[in-house]
């Protein structure tokens, strides 16, 4: 069963098109990465989607709900993580839940025991009545997560759930939103713009300028790259590009510390090399594609050729509206 | 759907909110006795009037229509700071109407005012107007509804800023002239004809007036000086003009 069901989404601000004709569907259970540079497309969406933003046209369904006449139902089955932060910093972790179970009409008997839950799971029971000004980022982050589950929605959308955390607590807060899928059942509905944590989604969609280029999962669009790229440095590197044409028909290119070409399961291919080229090998790399290298593949663009950039088009937007 | 226990919630955050930061706490006390003692005791000094109340006494109600006034503004200054620290966002994605975010931020400004009014009022003596029972039941009153409209009017204002540096402007362009032009510190018949204009349109002056009726029965040039019937009735109307407008603005915007 689909648990969210966009078919032909379009968002336009003025001239801007910030989604042009988007469809996809998510599945009850599974872990979905939304993917994309800044400005693809992807914050337009997930607002559209948790009801913060009309489309221009097109429908989206969560839950079954409609999200432009049922918004009340729609809300009611989905947690969300914000980029930004968006607790009370000057209130205590159980304030912050407290307020939103009974914003989410909990009753509140089952609020404070939900409230134990959630705190043990993300293990911030010791710091329940803590200011969260005092908090770190990592803590935030996941007193946020406790937050968005504690209603027991269906769907937690996380919006770059871990932009801007140190490599530690970005893998602590991975291993934990995989429990959570595991234990639960929940459907994850996520956005990043680094490829590396979309690897470990079940299923993927790839945006760019507003539309789907690739959706599938991160195997699936990987086997769509036709073989392995090997990175070889030797003392002849000019002999070594002429010798790969000549007798296996490859095309490599030269770089400036070396050559590099793809080729078929690369790791077989490697041994076949060593005794046919007749210049001396001083190092092989192989890399298995990855999704830096879908993208690469699809757009002709590296995805962080953007980021780099100064924001984009959805942060002109949110920049806009706020 | 409109949430009761929403609306409950909301005003509880900005309770805590205020008691947490304990130099609120400490402002709403010492505010008062600091005009009293800077501005009541120099004035009285070089202001002569004739009459039985005095310009100490005169400027209670005029303190308890600031206090009220400025405390109002910056309650729904936190719609702001919510928008911009994000907080905002988690209330318009959760299961609630605009309208029950709406009304408990309306709830929520209108009884710190309030509270701060009353905080006042039992600071009265010091400025040496003793109030009666009855004179208090009628200031609850009365400043349940300024503090309401005030409230309301600066929902409105809130709902266009997009930043706390729109709130400076506010500040001096509107929140100060609607002090000084309120009659708290001088009778409103004392200020040229062209500024008058603006008295009318000033829920703050009908709300002071309407304080010296109660808190003064004397005679002499520093009582209330319009109607008591007709500062009610326009207090109430611009708060039904204000609730309405914030409501439609705020709802329209977000």
């Amino acid at each position: 069963m689909s648990i969210i069901r966009i078919v032909d989404l379009m968002k336009r601000y003025d001239s801007i098109e910030a989604v042009r004709g988007v469809s996809f569907e998510v599945k009850e259970g599974e872990s979905f990465g939304f993917i994309g540079p800044n400005g693809a497309g992807k914050t337009t969406t997930i607002n559209i989607l948790c009801t913060l933003l009309r489309p221009t046209s097109g429908r989206a369904f969560v839950n079954g709900y409609d999200c432009m006449q049922e918004a009340s139902n729609v809300r009611a089955s989905i947690g969300l993580v914000f980029q930004e932060t968006t607790l009370d910093n000057e209130l205590t972790a159980y304030e912050n839940l407290k307020f939103h179970g009974y914003l989410y009409n909990m009753d509140k008997r089952k609020v404070e025991q939900r409230i134990d839950e959630m705190l043990e799971l993300v293990m911030l029971h010791d710091r329940k009545d803590d200011i969260v000004k005092t908090f770190s980022g990592g803590m935030k982050r996941r007193l946020e997560i406790a937050r968005g589950l504690l209603h027991k929605p269906k769907v937690l959308f996380l919006d770059e759930p871990t932009l801007g955390l140190d490599p530690q607590t970005r893998s602590n807060v991975w291993n934990f939103i995989e429990s959570l899928k595991r234990k639960d059942g929940i459907t994850i509905f996520m956005t990043t713009h680094y490829m590396d944590e979309a690897e470990r989604c079940d299923r993927i969609a790839i945006i760019d300028h507003g539309k789907i280029i690739a959706c599938g999962c991160p195997e699936e669009l990987k086997s769509e790259i036709k073989g392995d790229s090997i990175h070889l440095e030797t003392e002849d590197d000019e002999r070594a590009v002429l010798e790969l044409r000549e007798k296996f028909n490859i095309d490599a290119r030269r770089l400036s510390n070396g050559l590099i070409f793809n080729v078929d399961k690369g790791d077989a291919f490697i041994p076949r090399i060593f005794g046919r080229l007749s210049t001396n090998i001083l190092s092989v790399n192989l890399k298995k594609p990855s999704l830096d290298d879908v993208f690469l593949h699809l757009t002709g663009r590296e995805i962080r050729d953007y980021n780099d950039g100064n924001g984009g088009m959805a942060d002109a937007m949110r920049r806009r509206r706020r | 759907m409109f949430s009761y226990k929403a609306i409950y919630v909301i005003v509880l955050r900005e309770f805590k909110r205020f008691f947490r930061q304990r130099i609120r706490l400490i402002v709403t006390i010492a505010r008062p006795l600091i005009w009293l003692i800077i501005v009541g005791s120099g004035f009285s000094k070089i202001i002569n009037v004739p009459g039985e109340i005095s310009y100490k006494q005169f400027i209670l109600p005029g303190i308890v229509g600031m206090t009220i006034l400025f405390s109002s503004i910056f309650s729904t200054i936190t719609v702001v700071w919510d928008r911009e620290f994000g907080f905002l966002r988690e209330m318009l994605v959760a299961p609630i109407s605009r309208s029950t975010i709406v009304t408990g931020k309306l709830l929520s400004g209108t009884a710190l005012s309030l509270f701060q009014g009353v905080v006042l009022i039992l600071l009265a003596p010091f400025f040496g107007v003793y109030v009666s029972a009855l004179q208090f039941v009628w200031m609850f009153f009365l400043m349940a509804i300024v503090s309401l409209s005030i409230t309301a009017l600066g929902l409105f204002i809130a709902s266009f800023l997009k930043s706390l540096e729109g709130f400076n402007i506010i500040m001096n362009f509107v929140v100060l002239p609607m002090f000084f032009l309120s009659g708290a510190l001088y009778p409103l018949g004392t200020l040229p004809a062209y500024l008058h204009i603006f008295t009318f349109v000033n829920p703050v002056s009908y709300g002071i007036d309407a304080f010296k009726h109660v808190l003064f029965h004397d005679t002499g040039p520093l009582i209330a000086e319009l109607s008591f019937t007709l500062d009610i009735l326009a207090i109430i109307v611009f708060s039904m003009i204000m609730v309405i407008l914030a409501s439609y603005s705020f709802e329209r915007r977000e």
